[in-house]
């Protein structure tokens, strides 16, 4: 039994560090906004998926201008991630200006904010489901594959324990991009100027306001960096899946926000552990379930078991894994 | 001042208006002619809307047909076409707005088994015959509802003959099986194993995955460790052509086979090249094979400028079917509109129904006699697969 599992574990890990990161990223953008507004945006794993759809529309552009055959798929991929990203961030900061600044202006409960989320989401979902069926009738859209170049692990020799494993291009791609990602937001919070004003607006808004730090204006670049680091997301995961569909973000939002609860809800490193973490759970349950449990539990129950380790660390510690360890909230 | 206050509220108006003009209603006249709808429930929207709106288009070109022949008798026969989004509660709900309707007298109906069970139920309430081009599985007809017909072959065939070819032609030992967990995808699973066990080959694995994920890494990781000759999946293609891709990408080359929901054009575009070496059973013929059926895809063409799915013929003869039943109800009646028990027994009684893809007589459980399985191999990256066999009951 242990056998079989070791034999496994290196694929393990890489496919559960492709699918952790990208928990990751996005479990930033709900942890972004809980930690400076005490809202669950629930809307953010619809934001994710309109990123995925907007990459999307930016590759077959350029693809019917002949851009993909005339430049490296690197360039291409990294004008389309931009481009997604910049559009999915001023959506993020626009749903904010339409939807929650009014309430927040009216001093309304939370839970109204929170219901809005959750029929922004609703909106978001069905409209990208009429626009992307419009043409064909079939919402499901397939990218081109790009980076599918295939390397081989050969660890078999090195450590006789070991299967080979195998990955393609585009995990390097996620890999790469999103730590790129992570590292930069980590600098950006901790080392700049709004990035202060912004932890400074997570632990008081009033006294924030009264340092005369514009309150407004540092929630909406919350929401265009948690917004546009979702979209970015939504690119990479349409570049590693290659298809997509309106509801992608249904089921990866309620893990990446599983994620961010896990790593301690509010703290952006706890948010990146907690969603790597859920990633590598899931993926190792769905390889190992049946092999543990004697087939008595299938690799259906991967979701079980990964929310079982979540529940248990939440009974220990309640605030989640970094709840503590870091004061600061954003 | 108010100008902030008025976005979202502007926002939400034009968004309104949207959904409002997104909903135009089809109107027509009637000049003067009875009127008789047939309605048509698949799904037209969400992730099997290719096989949906292939049935629809189907019964369409079949009503268009024979509009003049019922034109004659001084009846004008209309398509009445639901959305049943593949949902069973939409499904159901649809089943009461067809039920509801006193022009409605049957049904082309239901892409999925999980559908068309409960909307059956409202169905046999109201003597509202259904005619269904797709749902295979057993227990759809097996209740003996006198309303519920289809003319496909049902699961405890396809599963079988797909494994009678797994291990008999393709000489496969190790077999890994994943389904969905639905009624259609599991089911299929199962009969599919049993078959397999029976004829000596060996189960290595049997695995479920959830439907609507876009990662099946893990239980595909699983699958490689135990080198099995080939996989099976049970389910539908948006899972199926992902399953095929991710296989492959991790290196496995024996033949991935499925059931008639990886039958569509869909699984190509989605499995990319990957999709070469899949088999696949489905219990709908390839019209390219005949000269009838090279017609009918040719017309099919020139009147909605789409190919061909596996289902529009079905779609086709399941609405002919309906529509020989109601011409003998009107026949029996005298000419008169007949009433929807008249038109359910016409549609029963049905023998030997020669449509474009498949002959047609009901027994008395409403199953076809003369469905049959097909087995197909992509042996190319394009759609549709090359039949390799067929396989009558």
């Amino acid at each position: 039994m242990l056998a079989h599992i070791l034999q496994n574990l290196p694929q393990v890990l890489i496919d559960g560090l492709t699918l952790g990161v990208v928990y990751a990223v996005v479990a930033i953008g709900y942890t972004m906004v809980y930690g400076i507004l005490e809202l669950i945006n629930f809307a953010h794993g619809d934001v994710f998926m309109t990123g995925a759809f907007m990459g999307a529309v930016v590759l077959f552009i350029m693809m019917g201008l002949g851009f993909l055959s005339a430049m490296p798929a690197l360039i291409v991929f990294l004008i389309v991630i931009v481009i997604a990203a910049i559009a999915t961030g001023l959506l993020g900061v626009g749903i904010e200006r339409v939807a929650y600044r009014p309430l927040r202006r009216k001093n309304a409960p939370k839970l109204i904010a929170l219901i809005t989320s959750i029929g922004i989401s609703f909106v978001l979902e069905d409209a990208v489901r009429f626009i992307a069926e419009l043409k064909t009738g079939n919402y499901i859209v397939t990218a081109p594959s790009m980076f599918n170049h295939k390397f081989n692990i050969d660890i078999h020799h090195v450590i006789p324990y070991f299967n080979n494993a195998t990955f393609q291009g585009s995990f390097l791609v996620v890999l790469i991009v999103t730590i790129v990602m992570l590292v930069s937001l980590d600098l950006f919070v901790n080392k700049t100027k709004w990035g202060m004003a912004m932890r400074a607006v997570a632990q008081d808004r009033d006294t924030a306001s009264l340092m005369t730090i514009n309150v407004n204006r540092v929630i909406s670049v919350t929401f265009f960096i948690g917004s546009a680091l979702g979209g970015a997301t939504g690119v990479l995961f349409m570049i590693q899946y290659g298809t997509i569909d309106p509801y992608i973000g249904f089921i990866l939002g309620i893990k990446a926000f599983t994620a961010a609860v896990l790593g301690g809800i509010g703290n952006i490193r706890g948010a990146m552990f907690g969603g790597v973490m859920l990633g590598l759970l899931e993926m190792f349950a769905a390889a190992n379930l049946s092999i543990i449990t004697h087939g008595a539990m299938g690799a259906e129950y991967k979701d079980v078991f990964a929310f079982i380790i979540l529940i248990l660390v939440l009974i220990f510690k309640p605030e989640g894994l970094f709840g503590k360890a870091v004061v600061e909230k954003v | 001042m108010n100008f902030r206050k008025i976005i979202p509220l502007l926002a939400a108006v034009v968004l309104l208006l949207g959904v409002i003009g997104g909903c135009s209603s089809k109107s027509g006249g009637s000049n003067g002619k009875t009127v008789i709808e047939i309605g048509s429930q698949s799904p037209l929207s969400g992730g099997s809307a290719t096989l949906g709106d292939a049935i629809r288009l189907g019964a369409e070109l079949a009503i268009d047909d024979q509009q003049a022949a019922f034109a004659k008798k001084g009846f004008t026969i209309k398509l009445k076409d639901l959305d049943d989004q593949g949902d069973p509660k939409k499904g159901v709900a649809n089943a009461q707005i067809l039920a509801s309707d006193k022009n409605v007298l049957a049904l082309v109906g239901h892409l999925n088994s999980g559908v068309a069970i409960p909307s059956s139920e409202v169905y046999e309430k109201n003597n509202l015959a259904m005619v269904s081009p797709a749902t295979t599985a057993t227990v759809v007809t097996d209740r003996g509802l006198k309303t519920v017909n289809r003319i496909c072959a049902r699961d405890d065939f396809q599963g079988p003959a797909g494994a009678n070819y797994a291990v008999k032609t393709l000489k496969a030992k190790k077999i890994f099986i994943i389904q969905d967990k639905t009624a259609y995808g599991s089911g299929l699973a199962e009969q599919f194993r049993d078959q397999a066990k029976k004829l000596g080959a060996d189960i290595v694995g049997y695995e479920g995955i959830t439907v609507g994920e876009k990662d099946f890494n893990g239980v595909i990781s699983q699958a490689m460790t135990k080198k099995p000759d080939l996989i099976y999946f049970g389910g539908v293609y948006a899972e199926g052509g992902l399953i095929i891709k991710q296989a492959r990408q991790k290196g496995f080359t024996g033949p991935i086979m499925g059931g008639d929901g990886l039958d569509s054009s869909s699984t190509v575009q989605i499995a990319g090249d990957a999709v070469k070496g899949v088999y696949l059973t489905s219990v709908a013929g390839d019209v390219s094979k005949t000269e009838k059926g090279q017609a009918f895809a040719k017309k099919y063409k020139e009147k909605f400028g789409k190919n061909v799915e596996s289902y529009s013929a079905y779609g086709y003869d399941a609405a002919g079917v309906i529509l020989k039943g109601l011409m003998n109800a009107i026949n029996d009646n005298d000419g008169k509109k007949p009433s929807r028990e008249q038109v359910m027994k016409a549609i029963r009684a049905v023998q030997d129904y020669d449509g474009v893809t498949t002959k047609v007589s009901f027994d008395n459980k409403g199953d076809n006699k003369f469905a049959k399985v097909y087995i197909y191999n992509f042996e190319q990256a394009k759609y549709p697969p090359v039949q390799k066999a067929e396989i009558s009951q």
